[in-house]
């Protein structure tokens, strides 16, 4: 028995809500399959932890793009039931947690980098929403803030732990960074979707996140004795629905319940 | 450095191990509530943050490096505790207290 994908419409704010939903959602899953695999039993609750604060800001998005989209689709439809072009998270959430697509173990070092780069972002961004026009999305943002602030912290910490740690965590912290650095251009892309969001009051657009992004890396950089890398001009597709391809397979372990055994719930 | 207090080779590199008191709302004692490793007091703070109050336990978290705790040996547990089981006139149960005490 199989169940059909939902597409979800057009409208920008809708769009605009799901890039971060899915941005959520997304690194959610990936932090997910540390479960059980961390280097330490309590770091292993803290990815956890953090994976499941991340589904609770995705699951209050999702419901309030459903419904903006107005098709009565809720968070577990919008979840799960979608194809791999409807999701519209940076690329940068769906990468493997290490460079060779291992998840357990993944690399450690590359999930703080990532983890320190996205909260920081998030936090930004959470920060903007508070003053969004939609009070919905400006309550779960008000709600978000304090936890991405956390995640922040404890990222940060663990970056400057590794790359001003061993000659051997410092590597693999200056590795993790050179791989993840042109990803996160697209944490800072315009476009019509971003305007209409601008225009309307929903929420930043995520160029203007971009100066202060830089200074709160560098300082933890700096403090970490890790090098900036070149920038590139790279700009990954995600947030329009075209991604790598690790996304298919995030999406079938992701979606596999869901599929199959249609409207489950426990 | 005795030959017995050597750091045995299989545990010379974990992390040392501390105490995690938690206090569970403004008013109320930090109570013992576990202990955990980690490298450093900073980082002891927020692992006990992440086990120890995942439920809404706690406002306030103290650590402290289990080998500063100086505990009594239990080996003397008799002569420490045993002679105060029949000192019942240490507690003050022979006053009559007024009515206006309410919480004694």
């Amino acid at each position: 028995m199989s169940i059909a994908s939902i597409q979800v419409g057009n409208k920008a704010d809708v769009h605009y809500l799901l890039r971060i939903a899915d941005a959520c959602l997304i690194l959610s899953q990936r932090l997910g399959e540390w479960c059980g695999h961390a280097p330490i039993l309590e770091e292993d609750l803290a990815l956890t932890n953090m994976a499941l604060d991340l589904v609770g800001q995705a699951r209050g998005l999702l419901t309030r793009a459903g419904q903006l989209d107005g098709q009565g689709h809720d968070e577990d439809q919008l979840a799960f039931l979608r194809d791999e072009r409807q999701y519209l998270n940076p690329v940068l959430m769906e990468l493997p947690n290490s460079a060779s697509g291992n998840s357990r173990p993944g690399d450690f070092a590359l999930t703080q980098v990532r983890n320190f780069g996205v909260a920081t972002w998030l936090l930004l961004l959470w920060q903007g929403l508070e003053k969004s026009s939609d009070a919905e999305v400006a309550a779960i943002a008000a709600k978000a803030v304090k936890e991405a602030s956390y995640h922040q912290q404890h990222a940060a910490d663990w970056v400057v732990r590794l790359g001003d740690g061993t000659a051997e965590s410092a590597a693999k912290a200056q590795a993790a960074l050179a791989l993840l650095w042109p990803y996160f251009n697209e944490l800072f892309a315009d476009d019509a979707v971003s305007a209409a969001a601008v225009a309307q009051g929903l929420g930043p657009a995520w160029s203007t996140l971009k100066p202060q992004w830089q200074a709160q890396v560098a300082e933890v950089l700096a403090d970490a004795q890790l090098s900036r890398p070149k920038d590139s001009a790279y700009v990954p597709t995600g947030h329009l629905g075209i991604h790598s391809e690790h996304m298919g397979h995030l999406l079938a372990e992701m979606q596999y319940l869901q599929r199959a055994f249609p409207g489950g719930k426990w | 450095m005795s030959e017995a207090q050597k750091p045995q080779p299989s545990t010379q590199n974990e992390w040392p191990l501390w105490e995690v008191f938690v206090r569970s709302k403004a008013g109320l004692d930090h109570k013992h509530c576990g202990s955990l490793h980690a490298a450093d007091a900073k980082m002891a703070v927020q692992m006990a943050r992440e086990v120890y109050t995942r439920r809404q336990e706690g406002t306030s978290i103290w650590v402290v490096l289990s080998k500063h705790i100086v505990a009594s040996d239990p080996g003397e547990k008799g002569m420490y505790f045993d002679p105060m089981e029949d000192k019942v006139y240490r507690h003050p149960t022979f006053y009559e207290l007024p009515e206006s005490v309410n919480h004694m």
